[in-house]
Protein backbone atom coordinates (compact mmCIF):
# COMPACT_ATOMS: atom_id res chain seq x y z
CA UNK A 1 0.00 0.00 0.00
CA UNK A 2 1.76 3.24 -0.79
CA UNK A 3 2.14 5.51 2.10
CA UNK A 4 -0.24 8.32 0.75
CA UNK A 5 -3.45 5.49 0.72
CA UNK A 6 -2.46 4.69 4.38
CA UNK A 7 -2.50 8.10 5.91
CA UNK A 8 -6.09 8.35 4.30
CA UNK A 9 -7.06 5.71 5.99
CA UNK A 10 -5.48 6.61 9.34
CA UNK A 11 -7.27 9.75 8.72
CA UNK A 12 -10.81 7.93 8.25
CA UNK A 13 -10.27 5.72 11.04
CA UNK A 14 -9.58 8.98 12.98
CA UNK A 15 -12.02 10.34 11.73
CA UNK A 16 -14.82 8.12 12.28
CA UNK A 17 -14.40 7.35 15.75
CA UNK A 18 -15.19 10.91 16.59
CA UNK A 19 -18.71 12.59 16.69
CA UNK A 20 -18.07 15.20 14.31
CA UNK A 21 -18.06 13.25 11.37
CA UNK A 22 -21.56 11.53 11.47
CA UNK A 23 -22.98 14.58 12.78
CA UNK A 24 -21.89 16.88 10.53
CA UNK A 25 -22.81 14.16 7.87
CA UNK A 26 -26.09 14.66 9.08
CA UNK A 27 -26.42 18.20 8.48
CA UNK A 28 -25.01 18.17 5.72
CA UNK A 29 -27.01 15.54 4.34
CA UNK A 30 -30.32 17.35 5.61
CA UNK A 31 -28.80 20.70 4.28
CA UNK A 32 -29.24 19.07 0.61
CA UNK A 33 -32.41 17.45 1.16
CA UNK A 34 -33.59 20.99 1.85
CA UNK A 35 -32.56 22.33 -1.06
CA UNK A 36 -33.70 19.93 -2.93
CA UNK A 37 -37.67 20.66 -0.93
CA UNK A 38 -36.99 24.49 -1.59
CA UNK A 39 -36.58 24.04 -4.98
CA UNK A 40 -39.58 21.36 -5.90
CA UNK A 41 -41.62 24.21 -4.23
CA UNK A 42 -42.30 22.12 -1.38
CA UNK A 43 -43.88 19.35 -3.28
CA UNK A 44 -45.10 16.67 -0.76
CA UNK A 45 -43.09 14.27 -2.61
CA UNK A 46 -40.01 15.70 -1.97
CA UNK A 47 -39.98 14.93 1.46
CA UNK A 48 -36.69 16.35 3.54
CA UNK A 49 -36.59 13.22 5.78
CA UNK A 50 -36.80 10.49 3.27
CA UNK A 51 -34.44 12.36 0.95
CA UNK A 52 -31.49 13.18 4.14
CA UNK A 53 -32.04 9.33 5.32
CA UNK A 54 -31.48 8.02 1.90
CA UNK A 55 -28.39 10.30 1.51
CA UNK A 56 -27.13 9.21 4.66
CA UNK A 57 -27.90 5.25 3.90
CA UNK A 58 -25.83 4.98 0.68
CA UNK A 59 -23.26 6.92 2.42
CA UNK A 60 -22.92 4.36 5.56
CA UNK A 61 -23.73 1.12 3.13
CA UNK A 62 -20.50 2.59 0.51
CA UNK A 63 -18.11 3.18 4.10
CA UNK A 64 -19.44 0.22 5.23
CA UNK A 65 -20.23 2.08 8.76
CA UNK A 66 -22.19 0.78 11.48
CA UNK A 67 -25.36 2.25 12.72
CA UNK A 68 -23.71 2.29 15.99
CA UNK A 69 -20.73 4.14 14.95
CA UNK A 70 -23.16 6.33 12.72
CA UNK A 71 -25.12 6.59 16.13
CA UNK A 72 -22.19 8.65 17.86
CA UNK A 73 -22.56 11.60 16.50
CA UNK A 74 -26.27 11.54 15.41
CA UNK A 75 -27.25 11.40 18.51
CA UNK A 76 -26.69 14.42 19.41
CA UNK A 77 -29.70 15.77 16.59
CA UNK A 78 -31.80 13.04 18.00
CA UNK A 79 -31.62 14.12 21.03
CA UNK A 80 -33.07 17.54 20.33
CA UNK A 81 -36.59 15.89 19.83
CA UNK A 82 -37.00 15.83 23.84
CA UNK A 83 -36.51 20.01 24.14
CA UNK A 84 -38.27 20.52 20.71
CA UNK A 85 -41.47 18.72 22.25
CA UNK A 86 -41.13 21.22 25.24
CA UNK A 87 -40.99 23.90 22.93
CA UNK A 88 -44.33 23.15 21.54
CA UNK A 89 -45.66 25.06 25.00
CA UNK A 90 -44.76 28.52 22.75
CA UNK A 91 -46.76 28.12 19.56
CA UNK A 92 -49.43 26.79 22.04
CA UNK A 93 -49.30 29.35 24.41
CA UNK A 94 -49.29 31.70 21.04
CA UNK A 95 -52.39 30.40 19.69
CA UNK A 96 -53.93 30.01 23.26
CA UNK A 97 -57.62 31.64 22.23
CA UNK A 98 -57.88 29.28 18.94
CA UNK A 99 -57.60 26.52 21.07
CA UNK A 100 -59.61 27.50 23.40
CA UNK A 101 -62.28 28.18 20.65
CA UNK A 102 -61.85 24.90 19.55
CA UNK A 103 -61.58 22.59 22.88
CA UNK A 104 -64.37 20.83 22.28
CA UNK A 105 -63.42 19.45 18.30
CA UNK A 106 -60.25 18.98 19.01
CA UNK A 107 -60.76 16.90 22.47
CA UNK A 108 -63.57 14.77 20.28
CA UNK A 109 -61.28 14.34 17.66
CA UNK A 110 -58.36 13.15 19.07
CA UNK A 111 -60.09 10.91 21.45
CA UNK A 112 -61.46 9.33 17.99
CA UNK A 113 -58.24 9.78 16.05
CA UNK A 114 -55.66 8.56 18.89
CA UNK A 115 -58.18 5.65 19.21
CA UNK A 116 -58.74 4.43 16.11
CA UNK A 117 -54.56 4.82 14.90
CA UNK A 118 -53.90 2.23 17.58
CA UNK A 119 -56.37 -0.13 16.70
CA UNK A 120 -56.66 -0.03 13.41
CA UNK A 121 -52.78 -0.68 13.13
CA UNK A 122 -52.59 -3.51 15.37
CA UNK A 123 -55.78 -5.08 13.79
CA UNK A 124 -54.43 -4.63 10.74
CA UNK A 125 -51.27 -6.35 11.22
CA UNK A 126 -52.85 -9.11 13.63
CA UNK A 127 -54.96 -9.88 10.79
CA UNK A 128 -52.05 -10.48 8.61
CA UNK A 129 -50.79 -12.42 11.17
CA UNK A 130 -47.71 -10.90 12.41
CA UNK A 131 -46.25 -11.54 15.70
CA UNK A 132 -46.76 -10.20 18.98
CA UNK A 133 -43.44 -7.50 19.20
CA UNK A 134 -44.47 -6.25 15.67
CA UNK A 135 -48.18 -5.40 17.15
CA UNK A 136 -46.52 -4.02 20.45
CA UNK A 137 -43.91 -1.71 17.72
CA UNK A 138 -46.80 -1.08 15.65
CA UNK A 139 -49.41 0.26 18.66
CA UNK A 140 -47.43 3.99 19.44
CA UNK A 141 -46.80 4.55 15.72
CA UNK A 142 -48.87 7.72 15.63
CA UNK A 143 -46.86 9.23 18.40
CA UNK A 144 -43.68 10.71 18.20
CA UNK A 145 -40.28 9.18 18.04
CA UNK A 146 -39.22 9.51 21.74
CA UNK A 147 -42.73 9.01 23.12
CA UNK A 148 -43.07 5.73 20.98
CA UNK A 149 -40.32 4.35 21.61
CA UNK A 150 -40.47 4.59 25.12
CA UNK A 151 -44.44 3.31 25.09
CA UNK A 152 -43.02 0.21 22.64
CA UNK A 153 -40.51 -0.80 25.17
CA UNK A 154 -43.28 -0.93 28.04
CA UNK A 155 -45.66 -3.37 26.03
CA UNK A 156 -43.15 -5.38 25.01
CA UNK A 157 -42.58 -4.18 21.67
CA UNK A 158 -39.14 -3.17 20.07
CA UNK A 159 -38.01 0.47 20.45
CA UNK A 160 -35.42 0.61 17.04
CA UNK A 161 -38.51 -0.65 15.00
CA UNK A 162 -40.99 1.12 16.21
CA UNK A 163 -38.43 4.49 15.42
CA UNK A 164 -38.61 3.31 11.78
CA UNK A 165 -42.41 2.69 11.67
CA UNK A 166 -42.96 5.93 13.78
CA UNK A 167 -40.57 8.07 10.78
CA UNK A 168 -42.14 6.25 7.71
CA UNK A 169 -45.64 6.69 8.99
CA UNK A 170 -44.82 10.45 9.27
CA UNK A 171 -43.38 10.65 6.02
CA UNK A 172 -46.61 8.53 4.70
CA UNK A 173 -49.24 11.27 6.46
CA UNK A 174 -46.49 14.20 5.33
CA UNK A 175 -47.01 12.91 1.76
CA UNK A 176 -50.61 12.19 1.63
CA UNK A 177 -52.28 14.41 4.15
CA UNK A 178 -52.73 17.49 1.16
CA UNK A 179 -53.76 15.29 -1.56
CA UNK A 180 -55.82 13.79 0.62
CA UNK A 181 -57.43 17.26 2.32
CA UNK A 182 -57.90 18.68 -1.10
CA UNK A 183 -59.44 16.06 -2.64
CA UNK A 184 -62.20 16.08 -0.03
CA UNK A 185 -62.45 19.37 -0.18
CA UNK A 186 -61.74 20.76 3.49
CA UNK A 187 -60.79 24.44 3.83
CA UNK A 188 -60.42 24.74 7.40
CA UNK A 189 -56.98 24.92 8.19
CA UNK A 190 -57.28 23.92 11.85
CA UNK A 191 -59.08 20.70 11.36
CA UNK A 192 -56.02 19.29 8.82
CA UNK A 193 -53.75 20.17 10.81
CA UNK A 194 -55.00 18.40 14.21
CA UNK A 195 -55.40 15.46 11.53
CA UNK A 196 -52.05 15.40 10.02
CA UNK A 197 -50.68 15.86 13.92
CA UNK A 198 -52.74 13.07 15.38
CA UNK A 199 -52.21 10.88 12.51
CA UNK A 200 -47.79 11.27 11.58
CA UNK A 201 -47.03 13.44 14.63
CA UNK A 202 -43.95 15.31 14.23
CA UNK A 203 -43.34 15.35 10.52
CA UNK A 204 -46.67 15.55 9.60
CA UNK A 205 -46.32 18.94 11.84
CA UNK A 206 -43.24 20.14 9.89
CA UNK A 207 -44.91 19.61 6.66
CA UNK A 208 -48.57 21.30 8.00
CA UNK A 209 -45.65 24.41 9.11
CA UNK A 210 -45.34 24.43 5.17
CA UNK A 211 -48.70 24.86 4.05
CA UNK A 212 -50.03 27.04 6.47
CA UNK A 213 -49.48 28.41 9.74
CA UNK A 214 -52.53 27.73 11.62
CA UNK A 215 -52.21 24.19 10.19
CA UNK A 216 -48.99 23.81 11.91
CA UNK A 217 -49.93 25.18 14.97
CA UNK A 218 -52.60 22.69 15.60
CA UNK A 219 -50.71 19.74 14.04
CA UNK A 220 -48.09 20.85 16.82
CA UNK A 221 -50.73 20.40 19.13
CA UNK A 222 -52.43 17.59 18.28
CA UNK A 223 -48.90 15.79 18.34
CA UNK A 224 -48.53 16.49 21.78
CA UNK A 225 -52.15 15.70 22.70
CA UNK A 226 -51.57 12.52 20.99
CA UNK A 227 -48.70 11.68 22.35
CA UNK A 228 -50.21 11.66 25.99
CA UNK A 229 -53.35 9.89 25.24
CA UNK A 230 -51.26 7.19 23.50
CA UNK A 231 -49.44 6.74 26.73
CA UNK A 232 -53.04 6.66 28.79
CA UNK A 233 -54.86 4.40 26.29
CA UNK A 234 -51.43 2.07 25.99
CA UNK A 235 -52.23 1.36 29.85
CA UNK A 236 -54.73 -1.47 28.65
CA UNK A 237 -52.53 -3.22 26.08
CA UNK A 238 -53.97 -6.86 26.62
CA UNK A 239 -50.41 -8.25 25.62
CA UNK A 240 -47.33 -8.85 27.11
CA UNK B 1 -30.33 32.23 23.26
CA UNK B 2 -28.62 30.42 26.30
CA UNK B 3 -31.29 31.00 28.76
CA UNK B 4 -33.82 29.58 26.61
CA UNK B 5 -32.04 26.48 25.70
CA UNK B 6 -31.34 26.06 29.08
CA UNK B 7 -35.45 26.73 30.50
CA UNK B 8 -36.12 24.61 27.81
CA UNK B 9 -34.06 21.66 29.15
CA UNK B 10 -35.12 22.21 32.51
CA UNK B 11 -38.48 22.14 32.17
CA UNK B 12 -37.56 18.27 30.49
CA UNK B 13 -35.60 17.45 32.67
CA UNK B 14 -37.95 18.21 35.55
CA UNK B 15 -40.46 16.63 33.75
CA UNK B 16 -38.50 13.43 33.71
CA UNK B 17 -38.11 13.56 37.07
CA UNK B 18 -41.51 13.63 37.89
CA UNK B 19 -42.52 11.39 35.85
CA UNK B 20 -40.20 9.13 37.56
CA UNK B 21 -41.19 10.03 41.01
CA UNK B 22 -44.49 9.50 40.76
CA UNK B 23 -44.45 6.45 38.03
CA UNK B 24 -46.74 8.22 35.53
CA UNK B 25 -46.70 6.47 32.37
CA UNK B 26 -46.53 9.43 30.38
CA UNK B 27 -43.41 10.59 28.54
CA UNK B 28 -40.94 13.26 30.88
CA UNK B 29 -40.84 15.84 27.49
CA UNK B 30 -44.36 15.99 27.58
CA UNK B 31 -44.33 16.63 31.29
CA UNK B 32 -42.15 19.19 30.22
CA UNK B 33 -43.94 20.55 27.95
CA UNK B 34 -46.69 21.17 30.22
CA UNK B 35 -44.67 22.89 32.76
CA UNK B 36 -43.60 25.22 30.18
CA UNK B 37 -46.99 26.26 29.96
CA UNK B 38 -47.34 27.10 32.99
CA UNK B 39 -44.23 28.94 33.42
CA UNK B 40 -45.40 31.18 30.55
CA UNK B 41 -49.01 31.43 32.00
CA UNK B 42 -47.51 32.67 35.16
CA UNK B 43 -44.46 35.33 33.33
CA UNK B 44 -47.70 36.13 30.90
CA UNK B 45 -45.77 35.43 27.43
CA UNK B 46 -42.25 34.08 26.33
CA UNK B 47 -39.49 36.72 25.91
CA UNK B 48 -37.64 36.97 22.79
CA UNK B 49 -34.60 34.66 23.21
CA UNK B 50 -37.49 31.94 23.97
CA UNK B 51 -39.38 33.29 21.21
CA UNK B 52 -36.34 32.54 19.14
CA UNK B 53 -35.24 29.63 20.06
CA UNK B 54 -38.67 27.51 19.86
CA UNK B 55 -39.64 28.87 16.35
CA UNK B 56 -36.28 27.64 15.35
CA UNK B 57 -36.27 24.60 16.90
CA UNK B 58 -39.65 23.61 15.10
CA UNK B 59 -38.53 25.19 12.06
CA UNK B 60 -36.16 22.67 11.92
CA UNK B 61 -38.19 19.91 13.32
CA UNK B 62 -37.65 17.24 10.08
CA UNK B 63 -33.77 17.26 10.48
CA UNK B 64 -34.70 15.59 14.27
CA UNK B 65 -36.61 12.63 12.89
CA UNK B 66 -33.19 11.87 9.96
CA UNK B 67 -30.98 9.81 12.91
CA UNK B 68 -34.17 7.65 13.27
CA UNK B 69 -34.82 7.33 9.90
CA UNK B 70 -31.30 6.18 8.99
CA UNK B 71 -31.70 3.58 11.73
CA UNK B 72 -33.73 1.34 9.24
CA UNK B 73 -30.77 -0.12 7.92
CA UNK B 74 -29.98 -2.13 11.35
CA UNK B 75 -33.77 -3.43 10.97
CA UNK B 76 -33.72 -4.80 7.53
CA UNK B 77 -34.26 -8.48 8.30
CA UNK B 78 -37.15 -7.97 10.02
CA UNK B 79 -38.60 -5.57 7.61
CA UNK B 80 -38.21 -8.03 5.03
CA UNK B 81 -40.12 -10.67 7.38
CA UNK B 82 -43.03 -8.27 8.61
CA UNK B 83 -43.01 -6.12 5.42
CA UNK B 84 -46.70 -6.88 3.90
CA UNK B 85 -48.27 -6.54 7.36
CA UNK B 86 -46.03 -3.37 8.52
CA UNK B 87 -46.80 -1.51 5.16
CA UNK B 88 -50.24 -2.19 5.00
CA UNK B 89 -51.15 -1.33 9.07
CA UNK B 90 -48.91 1.95 8.25
CA UNK B 91 -50.63 2.95 5.29
CA UNK B 92 -54.11 1.81 6.53
CA UNK B 93 -54.40 3.19 9.47
CA UNK B 94 -52.87 6.69 8.91
CA UNK B 95 -55.03 7.13 6.31
CA UNK B 96 -58.25 6.31 8.50
CA UNK B 97 -56.75 8.20 11.10
CA UNK B 98 -56.60 11.26 9.24
CA UNK B 99 -60.03 10.42 8.11
CA UNK B 100 -61.61 9.89 11.46
CA UNK B 101 -59.74 13.01 13.14
CA UNK B 102 -60.57 15.30 10.27
CA UNK B 103 -64.42 14.12 10.04
CA UNK B 104 -65.05 14.13 14.33
CA UNK B 105 -63.06 17.94 14.30
CA UNK B 106 -65.46 19.24 11.54
CA UNK B 107 -68.69 17.71 13.01
CA UNK B 108 -68.58 18.47 16.23
CA UNK B 109 -67.77 22.27 15.42
CA UNK B 110 -70.84 22.11 13.10
CA UNK B 111 -72.71 21.39 15.70
CA UNK B 112 -71.32 23.76 17.97
CA UNK B 113 -71.92 26.44 15.49
CA UNK B 114 -75.85 25.16 14.65
CA UNK B 115 -76.12 25.25 18.84
CA UNK B 116 -75.49 28.92 18.62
Amino acid sequence: MSTEGSDLFQLWVYLSGTPLLWLTATLVAYVIAEMLAAKSGRHALVNPVLIAATLLIVVLLLSETTYEDYFTGAQFIHFMLGPAIVALAVPLWRHRQMVRRNLLPMLMALLAGSTVAILSAVGIAWWLLAPEPILASLAPKSATVPIAMGLAENIGGLPGLTAIIVVVTGIFGALTVTPLMNALRIQNYAARGFAVGVASHGIGTARAFQVNETAGTFAGIAMGLNGVLTALLLLFWPFG
Amino acid sequence: MLQALTLLLVCQLLGETLVRLLSLGIPGPLVGMGLLLVFLAYKGGPDQGLNEVSDGILRNLSLLFVPAAVGVIQQLGLIQDQWLALGLAIIGSTLLTMLVTVGVFLGVARLMQARA
